[in-house]
């Protein structure tokens, strides 16, 4: 009987339930209406896993172009990760306005799987539409103490190499591009001594990241692996971050340039309305400004005076090779190596 | 329950019975079974060739195997250092006591991914932890010890928590007892207080067992996350996802999920026994 | 009993309990010097493993200064992690609570078969890796699934987009308040109500102003975990979310995002905030331990 009793205390209780609803919908609301004010433009910029800093700096310094040009507020979301991942996941519904993804062969994916964008998506911006390229570099400890030179040192016994998923991220294939090219390139070189060396590369590969990004902090923070292969950018990037005193970059004889191209995505910024500002934000990728961010994130930029400005900070390599030249294109090169059945699934064996 | 022996008609008799029932077992279908027999369906799809394929690869083996045993390893610490704090907070008194005891729930109500980073932190070779530990050649971040260091603390918590209420019920009676007959402390413990004990030890152990075989957010900061070494199996799940590799993502999920359930219906049985053992009082 | 026999078991090293008179008066040196030892063994273990690392947090949290600290915190995308996250919750925690508090009625105040299987099931979810439960909804939204076609057709976004992100927070939450309620609402078993359906109240008024009073402290107790939960949800949130920064990132993912980013102080603030709401839970659950002590015996179970 005690307890109904209580009850009639218990009734100032009672609005114990009904407050949490209501300040649950308070919650609720909230956050819808903190969303975005009225005439301001977003743009959705679905990014290969490197490009942290750099679009972050570029985000910035469009939105004041653009608001000083149009009066327009613009937002630009970003959204990181493993090349292939990434345009797999346009595909399959994330809303890209824009795509700046590690290769062409991604990009295409979104035209040929998806229908998203024309075939000639590539034509349609300077430089097959690539505002910055890159190449690979070796990052390796401080003082070098494995005397790492070149890529036949990679292969020698206890050398252990991080270098990420070719499946999912573009740094990835880029790296064992540009090992296949070296290999190739060597006296008595061809196909099949180059599968070998690559497949005995990857038996020093303790662990595939996802992304380029992954691999620099498997590498750098968790301490594993004697080398990196890398985007040029990234390492360099991790040399400032983490100070010189810890990493060393080695040139390697040979290596690959490195084209991540950019596209706005049609189908997304026709449904959106964006298309005129997503057009703007890439073109402005090819102006000084946007030259000056990306060298300044080590990005080899396109424009001559910016390029010659920049040109100390970048590594010397004796020879760049072109995916064109050696490989005949990234649709030739994906599916010789990187599609199901590839030389890649038949080295990894997974 | 006496409630048991009413015939059925009294037993309805408050309204709301249909509502509420309904409710539940739709809410729970569309929440809960829906989800989940869409993984085994898809499986199914496979063929049990595919599915063999998939499950059999020895990264797969691997995985199962790391994440299983170091769950095993964590909980068994747990169960013993569990007990070990449960009693020094029932029986004894000292200072902070209240404050611990609080606190011991921090596991449960703290992110995964924040502990990951935190425990990651520590335990670097340029951590508090890892600073110390490393000159004498002990590397905890990025092995499979630092595997077994996060487990542990996700698992703290659930046989502490299991075996404080039986501890606290323990008619001490039976030990004064079995003092006067002459029983050492050892004695007492062995004989009377573990057995007592043991049930809520077991059932403790098995939770602690199958939230770690789970987990993600906590380990693969601090895991090496090396394949055939130290890779968990909830990370190989995420890593065919990310490959659009969807049928080998879900044939690893499958078989952690079929290990999970029967884990669950022995820890169910366990607290029944528990229950019956020693909770009717 | 008799102060000799008191002393008698005192002697004889089994005084147990410290509230024992005896104790206080014949502690042996050998007893007292085990018990220092289990004292000081259990709290090694509860310091190593858990008070480090929540000292760690804050320490790295604090590493850059207080202004790189509030830096951090104010920062727009950490703070659109910490709206999405708010809201996340918002939307989790009642429906679990809806649920919760029909699933304990039904459970505890009427009989039925199928009983145990019912609440086993209820407790699936926590046999299940978060990750699973992730994979699961891109299963049955993604745009290779069941719906995919479908929610394409009619630009209905649930997978990389806030909707999904809800679904994976209320599997995983799910079991949480119905586990408080479920065993609090047995103990206390039927008689208030029936005694009110005497007096003729209808059933919503037997449950707003009987059962709810009774069982108020377990819901806030179950909410208060549930929240918890939600907030701090990472694996299964991380694989139906797409990662768009400032959109479809909580707390914790965010949290992720800066740890990669080289960016260690920033990344320990938002944890820091996180392991601020985790000691608040601990406080508001001790509080409500304490003014309901039947809480603890839910103990048995796992919470």
């Amino acid at each position: 009987m005690s307890r109904l009793v209580r009850t009639s205390e218990g009734r100032s209780r009672l609005h114990t339930l009904p407050s949490i609803v209501a300040g649950a919908l308070l919650l609720l609301g909230l956050g819808a209406a903190s969303q975005l004010p009225a005439a301001t433009v977003t743009l959705l910029n679905v990014s290969y896993d490197p490009t942290r800093e750099l679009y972050e700096d570029y985000n910035k310094a469009f939105a004041a172009y653009w608001k000083a040009k149009t009066g327009d507020t613009v937002i630009v979301n970003q959204s990181h990760g493993g090349s292939a991942t990434q345009a797999r996941s346009v595909i399959d519904g994330l809303e890209a306005d824009v795509v700046t993804l590690a290769l062409a062969y991604d990009i295409d994916a979104l035209a040929t799987q998806g229908g998203l964008i024309p075939a000639n998506w590539q034509e349609r911006l300077p430089d097959n539409s690539t505002p910055y390229t890159s190449t690979i570099v070796f990052l390796v400890r401080k003082g070098n103490p494995k005397h790492i030179r070149d890529w036949s040192d990679l292969v020698r016994p206890g050398v252990s190499v991080i270098t990420p998923n070719p499946k999912t991220s573009g740094g990835a294939r880029w790296n064992y591009l540009a090992a296949w090219a070296w290999a190739l390139k060597q006296p008595g070189g061809n196909d099949a001594t180059a599968q070998a060396f690559v497949k005995e590369l990857y038996h020093h590969v303790p662990v595939l990241d996802s992304g380029a990004r992954g691999s620099t902090m498997t590498f750098v923070q968790r301490g594993i692996g004697d080398v990196l292969l890398a985007w040029e950018n990234e390492a360099l990037l991790a040399e400032k971050e983490l100070g010189p005193s810890k990493f060393d970059i080695v040139a390697p004889s040979l290596s690959i340039v490195a084209e991540p191209p950019v596209s706005i995505v049609d189908r997304y910024v026709d449904q959106h309305g964006t298309r005129k500002v997503a057009e703007a934000y890439l073109k402005y990728l090819y102006s000084p400004e946007g030259q000056e961010i990306a060298a300044k994130h080590f990005y080899r930029p396109r424009d001559p005076p910016v390029a010659a400005r920049y040109a100390k900070q970048f590594t010397h390599i004796p020879r760049l090779v072109t995916i064109d030249a050696v490989f005949g294109g990234w649709t030739k090169a994906q599916a010789t190596h990187f599609a199901d059945h590839g030389t890649f699934d038949k080295i990894y064996g997974q | 329950m006496l409630t048991d022996e009413l015939p059925s008609r009294a037993r309805r008799i408050l309204p709301g019975f249909g509502l509420s029932l309904g409710y539940t077992v739709v809410y729970l279908s569309l929440l809960v079974l829906i989800p989940l027999s869409a993984v085994f369906l898809r499986s199914l799809g496979l063929g049990w060739g595919h599915l063999w394929h998939a499950v059999a690869a020895p990264r797969v083996i691997a995985s199962l195997r790391l994440s299983f045993g170091a769950s095993l390893i964590a909980a068994l610490l747990n169960a013993v250092f569990g007990l070990l704090l449960a009693w020094v907070l029932v029986r004894y008194r000292f200072p902070f006591r209240r404050i611990i005891d609080a606190l011991l729930d921090l596991p449960f109500a703290l992110p995964t991914a924040v502990a990951g980073i935190a425990l990651t932190a520590l335990y670097a070779p340029n951590g508090w932890l890892g600073g110390f530990l490393e000159p004498l050649g002990i590397d905890v971040a990025f092995t499979r010890l630092g595997i077994v260091v996060a487990l542990i603390f996700i698992g703290l918590p659930f046989v502490v928590r299991t075996v404080q209420p039986v501890l606290e019920d323990l008619d001490q009676e039976l030990e004064q007892a079995a003092a006067t007959l002459g029983a050492s402390e050892r004695q007492i413990f062995a004989r009377v207080i573990l057995p007592a004990l043991w049930p809520a030890t077991l059932t403790g152990f098995a939770l602690a067992f199958a939230r770690a075989v789970g987990e993600y957010g906590s380990v693969i900061f601090i895991a090496g996350n090396m394949p055939m070494k130290s890779e968990i199996a909830p990370l190989l799940i995420v890593t065919r996802l990310e490959q659009y590799d969807y049928a080998g993502a879900t044939a690893i999920a499958v078989v952690m999920l079929v290990l999970s359930f029967v884990l669950m219906l022995a820890i169910n049985a366990l607290q029944h026994w528990s229950l019956a053992r020693h909770g009717g009082r | 009993m008799a102060d000799a026999e008191i002393s008698g078991l005192a002697d004889a090293g089994a005084c147990l309990s410290v509230t024992d008179v005896a104790c206080a008066h014949h502690p042996s040196r050998r007893r007292r010097l085990s018990r220092l030892v289990l004292i000081a063994l259990a709290l090694l273990f509860f310091g190593l493993f858990l008070l480090l690392p929540l000292l760690a947090i804050f320490a790295q949290a604090l590493s850059k200064g207080v202004s790189a600290y509030l830096d951090a915190l104010i920062d727009p995308m950490a703070w659109a992690a910490i709206k999405l996250t708010l809201l996340i919750a918002s939307i989790a925690v009642p429906l679990n609570l809806v649920f919760g508090a029909t699933a304990a009625w039904a459970i505890a105040k009427f009989e039925f078969r199928g009983k145990s299987v019912l609440i086993t099931l209820i407790d699936l979810p926590f046999a299940v890796s978060p990750v699973i439960a992730g994979l699961a909804f891109i299963l049955i939204f993604g745009a290779q699934g069941g719906l995919g076609a479908y929610l394409r057709l009619h630009h209905i976004r649930v997978i990389f987009a806030v909707p999904g992100m809800v679904l994976a927070t209320l599997f995983v939450t799910f079991p949480f308040i119905a586990r408080e309620l479920i065993p609090l609402m047995q103990a206390q078993g039927k008689d208030d109500e029936e005694t009110a359906l005497s007096l003729g109240a209808s059933g919503w008024q037997i449950f707003w102003r009987v059962t709810l009073p009774n069982i108020r402290f377990g819901l806030l107790y179950g909410v208060l975990i549930c929240n918890a939960r939600a907030m701090g949800e990472f694996g299964a949130v991380s694989v139906v979310s797409g990662h768009i920064r400032g959109l479809t990132n909580t707390m914790p993912l965010h949290v992720e995002i800066l740890f990669s980013e080289y960016n260690y102080a920033a990344a320990f603030a938002v944890a820091s905030l996180l392991a601020l709401l985790a000691l608040a839970t601990l406080a508001g659950k001790s509080f409500l331990e304490w003014r309901q002590p039947q809480l603890r015996q839910a103990r048995r179970e796992p919470s």
